[in-house]
């Protein structure tokens, strides 16, 4: 879009480029982006390579996609199998396999799934086929939260009947938190998820430098945001600061979307909650309200989550800590490739372990 | 969990409005941006608008970043 | 003809199927081969060169859609197969599955748009085949083409003929024939003001060979799009190719959609789209000979052949370079 072509511009990359460079203390640092878009964006733009010597990116558990615990894909292809019974998901999730099928197997196997853009687009497909019962998938964290939120009660303002959801939305603080309590976490700083803070606000994040003294900056997704952002980083590690910084300061503000913070707390409470290849985190999920339990598609299926083990081996905790680097999980390329992941950091196309499988380190491309 | 982009508000319709993205029309949810107004850039993620912006905040983003090149130079 | 619908008794061999044939096949193709309603055809007297055939099947949904229809795109994507080679089309076969039930005013205009593309090129049906099959049993209709091309002689396009330093060009914009699918279909409830690029590009490709006939090889960039094509050329090739992405022409709706959703114009699918390689002291005359053409208005050169690992790469605005992968299903649409 022309509004924001500047943010774009070669010529404010290769300044911010020079800056960091400049900037940067030396030694070895790892700075974690959280949120599976940053890993995308850097990947498409091939920033990583004009990084300083010894400062490393991390991908964090910020794919929600990737998070979801497999008992939850599986209650998602149990449904598939249920009469008259359309699942919807966005398409970030068909290709996630649980302990068993993926939904784009269960697809091609017959069942009705369809692929959405919006939650919304659940409703009024409800609306349309009242003689079909709708499940929704439904992930993400506090971007898409809201969305979600908004399309639960426009249903039931409707008085639909025919649309549930399976939830499995997390939150971002909380296992950012985590990650920092675990002890051995070799974090330098995060960059925090722009559109996620343009609903939480960048203040949300003042409790990690505070307890854990690891700055966080707030970043965009063009080139120039991403290594705006990472130059706040930078000069901050050189200073030995730690605080919140907003490097987004056109889409994000301190205190975020107050009515997108509202809506998810009308119709979600926080729980304890899994994430793939981490474990349990406290309070880092959310789940239905008790009065809109009738939306639930556990209650209204009357199925469960079966718990699934770990794979033996997935080290995908670690990776997400930084403790290793893909190649070192004794998994990686062998038992656990792209098309036969284990581990979330193998199933997102952009993934600590899938990136590095594709690029094979070798991130330039030379 | 982010991927959004800017498009314009061309009309409303209650709690929805029609969003064009130079070339691209869909149908967003809003409710997440009371006041917005059509001629407003919102911002769009999986159907709802999250956030309402305008060209003045652009500019005073680049803004803010010039003077960090600028400050950065001077050093 | 009373019924507006396809019977199955139309697929019988009966009276039906022959007024089938004689009133909405035989106007749109005629000619004299195909009048003799044998079962086979001769294929049309041609000057030396090398013969060479090419099928496809087609099952587009929907059926009708802004710059095209199944019809159309039957007649280009068999026309444009056939100039990846090099080759004049001498003339092509059509094989038709019809559901039952399935309207006959739509394949009356399916039909007269395989005519329409068929004369543009030009190329004749001069045999054809009809089944219909039981309601609940097909989609509406399929369409099967075989197209048979002489090559002329001296025109040999391989992958195997590339070398570091030849150019790699294409004659437009990427990704604009998935996006109009995209947008026909409204599964995701979008808008997208673009056509189709469907087109034949036999003359296309006939004036870039005329111009420079050391091209290394050609490519239609159909499913899997650019990125599909040229992934297959550098394994076939051993040699790598990089695009400058500055160079790589997208539609401004195409390049927003694909920001909407997650997508790579990389790997949508075109219906008039021919990547050339040629040597790189060509690129200049290939360019030319490309714009020369209707379908070659945008024409760019995007990108060499280098002698580094066998990868398709792209390198950005900003002077870094991204590795291209081919994903082992379609391209799917993301929110993360």
């Amino acid at each position: 879009m022309s509004l924001f072509s500047e943010f774009r511009s070669g010529e404010h990359v290769k300044t911010l480029a020079g800056m960091i460079r400049a900037a940067y203390p030396g030694g070895d640092r790892a700075i974690m982006e959280v949120c599976g878009t940053h890993t995308m964006a850097i990947a498409r733009y091939g920033l990583r390579s004009l990084l300083p010597e010894g400062l490393r990116l991390v991908s964090g558990p910020g794919c929600p996609v990737c998070v979801t615990p497999a008992s939850v894909v599986d209650a998602a292809v149990e449904l598939c199998g249920m009469p008259k019974t359309a699942v919807c998901t966005f398409g970030d999730m068909m290709r996630v396999p649980g302990s068993g099928k993926t939904l784009e197997v269960c697809r091609a196997d017959g069942a009705d799934v369809r692929m959405l853009y919006s939650a919304g687009d659940a409703v009024d497909l409800a609306r349309k086929e009242p003689g079909k019962r709708f499940v929704f998938i439904s992930v993400g964290f506090e971007t898409t939260t809201p969305g979600i939120a908004l399309s639960l009660l426009e249903a039931d303002r409707l008085g639909l009947t025919n649309l549930s959801f399976l939830t499995a939305n997390r939150l971002v603080i909380p296992a950012m938190e985590a990650l920092c309590a675990s002890g051995d976490v070799r974090i330098d700083g995060f960059l925090c998820p722009g559109h996620v803070s343009v609903i939480i606000g960048s203040m949300a994040y003042s409790g990690i430098p505070r307890d854990f003294r690891i700055p966080c900056v707030v970043g965009g997704f063009e080139p120039v945001d991403v290594l705006a952002a990472l130059y706040a980083l930078v000069r901050q590690i050189a200073r030995g600061e730690a605080r919140v910084e907003n490097a987004y300061a056109r889409a994000v503000t301190g205190g975020g979307n107050r009515t997108a913070v509202e809506v998810m707390g009308k119709v979600f409470k926080a729980v304890d909650a899994e994430w793939r290849g981490i474990g349990t985190i406290p309070k880092s999920g959310l789940a239905l309200r008790d009065e809109y339990r009738l939306f639930d598609a556990l209650e209204t299926f009357g199925i469960g989550l079966r718990p699934v083990p770990e794979p033996k081996g997935c080290r995908c905790g670690d990776v997400l800590r930084g403790l290793i680097i893909p190649p070192e999980c004794a998994l990686f390329g062998k038992r656990c490739t792209p098309e036969a992941p284990v581990g979330p950091c193998m199933v997102s196309s952009e993934g600590s372990c899938a990136a590095f499988y594709k690029y094979g380190g070798g991130l330039d491309g030379r | 969990m982010c991927l959004s982009i800017y498009g314009k508000l061309m009309s409303i319709d209650g709690d929805f409005g029609v969003v064009e993205i130079g070339g691209v029309r869909r149908k967003v949810g809003l409710q997440l941006v009371p006041g917005a107004a059509p001629g407003d850039y919102v911002l769009i993620h999986a159907g709802f608008a999250i956030q309402v912006t305008d060209e003045e905040e652009a500019k005073s983003t680049m803004a803010l970043l010039s003077e960090i090149f600028e400050t950065e130079e001077s050093n | 003809m009373e019924d507006k619908k396809i019977l199955l008794t139309h697929g019988s061999g009966g009276r039906l199927m022959r007024d089938l044939i004689r009133d909405v096949i035989l106007p749109a193709f005629d000619n004299p081969s195909l009048r003799k309603l044998e079962d086979t055809a001769e294929i049309p007297a041609h000057e030396g060169g090398r013969l060479v055939m090419t099928t496809d099947g087609y099952v587009v949904r929907p059926l009708f859609f802004p710059g095209g229809d199944i019809g159309k795109l039957a007649v280009c994507g068999t026309v444009n197969d056939l100039a990846t080679a090099g080759a004049r089309p001498l003339a092509m076969s059509a094989g038709f599955i019809l559901e039952e039930g399935f309207p006959l005013a739509d394949l009356e205009r399916i039909v007269m748009s395989m005519k329409e593309a068929a004369d543009g090129v030009p190329v004749s049906f001069i045999t054809g085949d009809t089944k219909v099959v039981e309601k609940g049993r097909g989609d509406g209709i399929y369409v099967s083409t075989t197209g048979v091309g002489l090559v002329p002689q001296g025109i040999e396009l391989s992958p195997a003929k590339i070398r570091p330093g030849d150019a790699v060009l294409i004659n437009g914009p990427v990704g604009s024939h998935e996006a109009a699918i995209l947008s026909a279909r409204n599964d995701f409830s979008l808008g997208v003001a673009v056509r189709s690029d469907c087109a034949p590009l036999f003359r296309l490709m006939e004036a870039v060979l005329r111009e420079v006939p050391e091209a290394r090889c050609a490519r239609d960039p159909t499913r899997g799009g650019v990125a599909a094509a040229l992934t297959e050329i550098v394994e076939a090739a051993g040699y790598g190719i990089e695009l400058v992405e500055d160079e790589i022409p997208v539609e401004e709706p195409v390049r927003n959609l694909c920001e909407l959703l997650g997508l790579d114009p990389l790997l949508m699918a075109n219906e008039g789209k021919m990547l050339v390689v040629v040597p790189g002291e060509k690129a200049d005359a290939c360019l030319k000979a490309m714009k020369g053409a209707p379908e070659g208005a945008d024409a760019r050169v995007i990108g060499s052949v280098n002698d580094r690992k066998p990868r398709l790469t792209v390198k950005t605005p900003y002077g870094t370079t991204r590795i291209v992968t081919v994903p082992s299903g379609s391209q799917l649409p993301r929110i993360c």
